[in-house]
């Protein structure tokens, strides 16, 4: 009614008016500035900017209009999340009029997601981030030592996670060492805390894994574990990190840049102490295949005495066999010596097994000693030495071939001669008569 | 002891293993791995059993450096 009364008196008075573009401007803007001071405005994201000044701008629309929108920079520390294109928003702030363009904003003091969470946006964006910077890359992540002998724990002192760490070791009656770094694992003060304790563990040199764990609960209260700055110090440590945070279903930032992640601070006390079970078998497992493999030699070099023993007319026969049983009573037993101590720290399966592996061999080996004992003595029978002692001697060449005809040796040539008792050297005399 | 020990036990007990498989060695040597084998398994086995499981906490004193003393969990169950 005002405004067509204005009019109207224009008209009447036949004066016009005239006002300079920036006092309609400012007109319209005190206006404006007063009526709406706090609204909020529903709609979609669009043509969303961040000039380096750090403010925020973009437009708010729906299907019929559509008004900019600024946040700035001191405002935007508040917010706990980044508004996208196309993201469905609610917005508080007020209405201004940016003079220079003539242009109605909306100046935003608040923004909330519609639909997801503030949160779940947030923790969505920085995974993203994250994930794009190479902070969850498989090639980045260590391997966790085969045997790790201590293991570092960043968790509250009194929380469930550490008496479920503890409680699951003990059952397992596994004899890894423990150090707790004694963290908060909730609240503002809960990031920095716990990135204190990854570098603190890490730089130490003595803790081969590092545990961050924190019991079940509701996603704000796992907050902690989806923070920047935790998630680059469990990127950076040199020293393995194991998450180990809230339930199976739960995940956060943490579990994503970690080396490893276990569903729960139970899983991870299973992961540390599983390979220590395995490595157990690994070694039982080798011990059984060294020990098979000894055997097997063993079962080769019999076959190959036993060839040898069979075939005839070797030099010195009796020398060697009796060398030969020898070495074979000396390698018995250490071999023998050797099993109590190599059956100790295996279990019994495996010891049964070599039990009766070993007792497979000993059978071999004993029957193997008969049969050169036998052999043996049959040998003595055709021994050149108990020819010898009959009266007969034997002519070796200088190169200790046995004589068995006079072409073999040259005149003046230098044989040797043995007897049943001593050999002596004699010299091949011709003097042209044979 | 350091894992990382630990581990070249290990694979020395793997080559030792490998080489006796293989079988092309002499009677002294066979039976000499073999028992070095026997000693590594042993380390090995007691390395695994025997280590120390402490559980302990780090503390700051009253000069703010971080101290290691036992760790006893509380009675009561919080969090």
């Amino acid at each position: 009614m005002k405004q067509l009364d204005m009019m109207a008196q224009f008209e009447q008075s036949g004066e016009r008016r005239i006002l300079s573009v920036s006092q309609i401007v400012y007109r319209i803007k005190s206006r404006l500035e007063t009526g709406f001071r706090d609204v909020w405005v529903r709609g979609e994201v669009s043509n969303l900017r961040i000039p380096p000044s750090g403010h925020l701008y973009f437009t708010l629309k729906d299907s019929e209009a559509q008004i900019p929108a600024v946040c700035f920079r001191m405002r935007r520390r508040y917010l706990k999340f980044l508004p996208e294109d196309g993201m469905e928003l609610l917005a508080r702030g007020s209405i201004s009029v940016y003079a220079p363009r003539g242009q109605v904003q909306l100046m935003v003091s608040h923004l909330e997601p519609l639909g997801r969470g503030a949160l779940q946006v947030a923790f969505e964006q920085l995974k993203e981030r994250l994930s794009k910077e190479g902070l969850f890359d498989p090639a980045h992540k260590l391997k966790l030592p085969l045997f790790p002998a201590k293991v570092g724990v960043v968790t509250s002192p009194s929380g469930a996670a550490v008496r479920d760490i503890l409680r699951v070791l003990q059952e397992r009656n596994d004899r890894v060492g423990i150090l707790i770094y004694p963290a908060t694992v909730q609240g503002p003060t809960a990031p920095p805390q716990i990135a204190d304790g990854i570098r603190e563990l890490a730089r130490r040199g003595d803790v081969d894994a590092i545990i961050i764990a924190r019991g079940g609960g509701s996603s704000e209260d796992l907050w902690a574990f989806n923070d920047e700055a935790l998630a680059r110090t469990i990127f950076e440590s040199r020293v393995p990190v194991i998450s180990a945070v809230g339930h199976e279903t739960d995940f956060t930032i943490a579990d994503f840049v970690a080396d490893v992640r276990a569903a729960t601070p139970s899983a991870a006390a299973e992961t540390v102490s599983a390979a220590r079970e395995e490595l157990a078998q690994r070694t039982a497992h080798l011990e059984k295949r060294a020990l098979q493999g000894m055997s097997l030699i063993l079962h080769r070099k019999q076959e190959r005495l036993r060839t040898l023993t069979s075939s005839r007319g070797f030099v010195d026969a009796e020398t060697r066999l009796k060398f030969f049983l020898q070495r074979l009573d000396e390698l018995h037993g250490r071999f023998q010596k050797a099993l109590p101590a190599f059956l100790a720290p295996i279990g019994t399966r495996l010891e049964q097994s070599t039990l009766a592996l070993g007792h497979r061999m000993d059978l071999h080996l004993k029957e193997l000693k008969h049969r050169l004992g036998k052999t043996a003595g049959r040998l003595q029978a055709y021994s050149p030495l108990a020819v010898l002692e009959r009266g007969y001697a034997i002519i070796t060449t200088g190169t200790g071939q046995v004589v068995r005809e006079a072409a073999q040796v040259s005149d003046r040539e230098l044989v040797q001669v043995r007897t049943g008792r001593g050999s002596f050297r004699a010299r091949r005399e011709d003097d042209g008569e044979i | 002891m350091k894992y990382r020990e630990f581990e070249g036990a290990l694979s020395r007990l793997e080559k030792i293993v490998v080489d006796l498989e293989e079988g092309d060695l002499s009677l002294e040597e066979a039976l000499k791995l073999f028992e070095e084998g026997v000693q590594v398994s042993r380390y090995c086995a007691r390395v695994l059993k025997e280590a120390e499981r402490k559980v302990e906490i780090l503390t700051r004193n009253e000069a703010g450096d971080l101290e290691t003393g036992p760790f006893q969990l509380s009675g009561r169950k919080e969090e």
